[in-house]
């Protein structure tokens, strides 16, 4: 066979193998990602599915309750009504109210049941421009 | 002393623009132009370390009219974190992301004044125009200026956050931003290099070690927020495909990509285009870890809401991928090599293989962090990945990257024939079977089918380094005589680059076999128990001796004694919660304020080469809360005199009273109440300790963890020693001409060769062949340049004696 089929046989071969991939990786992103939702849109979630729960947490809710805590979240702007979150397990060390947090859970009986292990509370001071000073 | 920073920063700006129209001046390689050019970015560069002196020393005294200062440092704040607390401001990180810049600009174009005429002025012009847009940034953009004041001073700051109270808070961020600035370097030639139509080689040898010097920061600027992450955070582990993280280590991939490839153009002229694309990818990268932090866009424990500067830096992307793929797309007749890869087995093709995973690595990664925003476009809904599909793509690549880490160093350059290439990989191979079975029959490694072929595959690879090295202090010792260990070190020290290169791979071999063994191997445990109570982690009897609490001004500290029991052995562990009070606020709060501010977590780790203790607890402090709200409840009452109240409240109550007509006695009233307040606090922490109450504690046993950070410092050893300047480079006798860099770059491939063939690598045959091809092309620069051809010529024919290497190793 001449080089230069050779070569474009090989490249042929590495095409459809990295178009092969993408396609599975963006197949899969899209199967395995979970929806991110704020504490308003959830507030009527139906049971069962999952979500990415993106929230400010009250100031004054966290109760702790055995070996989880109790709280209340509302959207990231501070409007809208709060939805109640259960967790259980140890919390980050920012965590505490007027923080952002990020949880992944489902919806039951009303309340927003955490994954144990999914909760991130955001770094609070870092880049912050403006403050009450 | 604000405003002199503010006219250091304004001069500062115009500085960068007047050196970057100076260079375009001398575009034409005037002496006279480039050197006033470069001398305006040194003054650029002592004008910004002016700026950054004087943010310094305003942290360092207290100097809260600053507002940077007072937003984030405190009197409180210990000296240590008041140096470090300038990057922890959004200006603060800016000034320091221009002043690095400043240096690495400075440094690159004093070790490259005498070369390069044409290049300089483009890469002057490129490194200043980035330089101008931070700087400007700092000027014009709103409430980014780390020169604004407040009027009048405030008496204290809000003080640092204690979460960042760390020692990595002085390292970690320098780090990485020395490792993202520094590859303004390698790009700013690369376009230098594409504008000028010069595409061989010289703007690689010019900047490689800026390459190098990137990489290795940015590589321990990752290592480094790992270990913090690990030992700070209070969740046990030390990666999370938190966008921030992503974004720090796209870069590396891809900078790691571009390391390897520039070698196949140094030595062979070929993968131009790629290299081009590698170097803008690799500073677009860059720019976006620097972006990401800034905006908000995506969700993650590092991204914080303000985004005054986050728009003008994606402005700047968008500005440099368009530009640069204009620039490439432009050249690509210039950028064609009429070389090809000579066989399939040769070293080339290896790091062409490894830099497709590299780059596939970073596209994943890619990927997944930027999933909110492609879902949110293609379907209206953000979604996010978590790390296990993550972990689904990048294990597969990153175990294939092991194989090609033992795979590349056993391969010469050129070709290599199928004879030599089974001498060299048939002790290697054992090795990586025996481990895999061995592994498989006595651990139970074989239920993690990944992590089996990772352990085997790094095995393979460490016995493949270990062959080099012991082969090439074998072939210098059968030359030069001496022992073992001098033989060793000789030809580590005469082959810096190669052998250097061979220790990052056995770090990066090392700390994977860490990663693997941790993720896949870890027992990972959540239980709440009150003292006296025990549990059994991983086969370790976990036993909560005893609950201890402190108090003091500024925190509240709940701890546990815990007793871990293996076998015989025993030893304790005293992970601690501090609850502090919030910073900056006037006066003294109540004692319920000790629950309203920050919490951090000190954890208890026993590290081990074979398996980590890591445990962390929280303690269930609601019994103390409402101690301290009923305390506040009595203090109140008792200052405001109330029937039965006991004699020293009346007395406490009239002091106050006292000092609120007679504003002198405020202080000492202030100092009585602190007391009050703190004698109280200490007896609701007596109350903690002797209710008993329960706490919940998260173990972790961590095989090999340990490891991770041994294979970071041994890669970090190997770049440094990659980066140490050879002898004569020390001695001044360095590359002053690119006929001399030309010159010495053949040398070295001779060298190799030599040194490749002398440690069994190359065949007889293919070792003649190959000695012969090096030999025309050196006889072929020398002939140029004693032609008075190329950029800046230089007295290169002088040697005269053919293309005999200066210095040969290994025959010395």
């Amino acid at each position: 066979m001449d080089p230069q089929r050779k070569r474009k046989i090989r490249l042929v071969v590495a095409l459809s193998a990295a178009v092969l991939l993408s396609v599975a990786l963006i197949y899969t992103s899209f199967s395995a990602s979970t929806e991110a939702k704020e504490p308003s849109q959830l507030l009527g979630a139906a049971p069962g599915t999952s979500y990415e729960m993106t929230g400010k947490v009250v100031r004054g809710s966290v109760r702790h309750r055995g070996d989880g805590i109790a709280f209340r979240v509302v959207d990231r702007d501070g409007q809208g009504r709060a939805l109640p979150v259960t967790y259980t397990g140890t919390v980050p060390d920012p965590f505490r109210g007027g923080r952002e947090i990020v949880l992944t859970g489902q919806v039951r009986d009303g309340a927003f049941v955490g994954e144990p292990n999914t909760l991130i509370t955001k770094c609070p001071s870092k880049f912050t421009t403006k403050s009450n000073g | 002393m604000a405003s002199i920073g503010s006219a250091l920063l304004a001069l500062a700006f115009l500085a960068a623009i007047s050196a970057a129209a100076l260079a375009l001046a001398g575009r034409r390689g005037e002496r006279r132009w480039a050197a006033l050019s470069r001398r305006t970015v040194y003054a650029f560069c002592a004008l910004l370390t002016g700026c950054v002196a004087i943010i310094e020393i305003a942290f360092a005294g207290n100097d809260f009219s600053f507002n940077i200062v007072q937003q984030h440092s405190s009197i409180e704040t210990p000296a240590f974190y008041k140096l470090a607390a300038m990057w922890s401001s959004q200006e603060g990180s800016l000034l320091l992301w221009a002043w690095v810049l400043s240096i690495a600009a400075s440094i690159a174009l004093f070790a490259t004044r005498d070369r390069l005429r044409e290049l300089v002025p483009w890469a002057t012009a490129v490194m200043m125009g980035v330089a101008a847009f931070f700087t400007g940034l700092m000027l014009f953009a709103p409430d980014v200026n780390p020169f604004a004041t407040l009027s009048p001073a405030p008496a204290d700051g809000i003080g640092l956050n204690p979460l960042l109270q760390h020692p990595s808070m002085m390292i970690h961020p320098p780090m990485l931003y020395s490792g993202y600035v520094a590859f303004t370097v390698p790009f700013a030639f690369a376009i230098g290099a594409l504008v000028t139509r010069r595409l061989d080689a010289e703007w690689i040898r010019a900047t490689r070690r800026f390459a190098l010097i990137a990489w290795a920061f940015l590589g321990f600027g990752l290592l480094l927020g790992a270990r913090w992450s690990y030992t700070e955070l209070g969740w046990g582990g030390y990666w999370a495909w938190d966008p921030v993280e992503n974004a720090a280590l796209m870069p590396w991939l891809l900078g790691t990509a571009f390391l390897h490839s520039i070698m196949v153009q140094e030595k062979r002229g070929m993968l131009k285009v790629w290299n081009a694309c590698l170097v803008v990818g690799t500073f677009s990268m860059a720019l976006l870890g620097t972006f990401l932090v800034r905006s908000g866009v995506l969700q993650s424990i590092h991204a914080f809401g303000d985004n005054t500067v986050g728009p003008y830096i994606l402005g700047l992307i968008a500005v440099v991928l368009v530009g640069s793929t204009a620039l490439i797309v432009s050249r690509l007749d210039d950028l064609r090599s009429p070389k090809r890869i000579d066989s399939l087995i040769s070293r080339e093709a290896v790091f062409l293989v490894n830099n497709l995973l590299l780059v596939a690595l970073c596209a994943v990664i890619f990927w997944g962090t930027f999933f909110p925003l492609i879902s949110e476009l293609f379907t209206g809904n953000k979604a996010s990945l978590a790390a296990p599909w993550f972990d689904r793509y990048t294990t597969p690549l990153a175990i294939l990257l092991v194989l090609f880490t033992g795979i590349g160093p056993l391969l010469a350059w050129r070709r290599v024939s199928w004879e030599s290439a089974k001498r060299v990989f048939l002790a290697p191979a054992l090795v990586g079977l025996v481990a895999a079975v061995a592994l498989a029959l006595f651990t139970d490694a074989a239920q993690r089918p990944w992590a089996l072929a990772l352990f085997a595959f790094a095995a393979f690879a460490l016995t493949g380094l270990a062959q080099e090295f012991w082969k090439g202090a074998a072939a210098r010792r059968r030359i030069a005589g001496g022992s073992v260990a001098g033989s060793l070190a000789a030809v580590v020290s005469r082959n810096r680059r190669r052998y250097g290169g061979y220790i990052v791979h056995a770090g990066i071999a090392v700390l994977l076999i860490g990663i693997a063994a941790s993720s896949s191997f870890q027992t990972n445990r959540e239980v709440t128990m009150r003292p006296g109570e025990s549990t059994v982690v991983d086969g370790r009897k976990v036993t909560y001796v005893r609950s201890t609490a402190s108090v003091d001004k500024l925190a509240f500290t709940a701890g546990a004694t815990l007793r871990v029991q293996k076998g015989g052995e025993a030893f304790y562990l005293h992970p601690t919660r501090r609850f502090y009070r919030p910073t900056g606020q006037a006066g003294p709060g109540t004692i319920s304020s000790y629950f309203a501010g920050e919490s951090d977590s000190n954890i208890g780790l026993k590290a081990g080469i074979g398996s980590d203790f890591w445990t962390a607890g929280q303690p269930d402090i609601g019994g103390v809360q409402r101690h301290a709200r009923a305390a506040d409840k009595g203090f109140e009452a008792c200052v405001a005199g109330g029937p039965g109240t006991p004699p020293q409240c009346k007395a406490v109550g009239a002091m106050m009273r006292a000092a609120a007509a007679n504003p002198s006695l405020r202080p000492i009233a202030l100092a009585q109440i602190e007391r009050l307040q703190l004698d109280t606090a200490r007896q609701i922490a007596r109350g903690y300790v002797s209710e008993g109450a329960p706490t919940t504690f998260k173990a972790i046993v961590n095989p090999m963890v340990t490891w991770m950070w041994i294979g970071g410092l041994i890669a970090l050893a190997g770049a440094l020693i990659a980066l140490w300047p050879s002898r004569a480079r020390r001695r001044g006798a360095g590359v002053r001409t690119e006929g001399d860099a030309l010159k010495e770059a053949k040398y070295r491939e001779i060298r190799d060769a030599e040194l490749d063939h002398a440690a069994g690598k190359l065949s007889d045959e293919d070792y003649a062949l190959l000695d012969a091809e090096l030999r025309g092309e050196a006889l072929a620069i020398l002939d140029r340049a004693g032609n008075g051809d190329g950029n800046g010529g230089g007295p290169v024919a002088a040697n005269g004696n053919g293309a005999e290497p200066r210095e040969t190793a290994p025959h010395g």
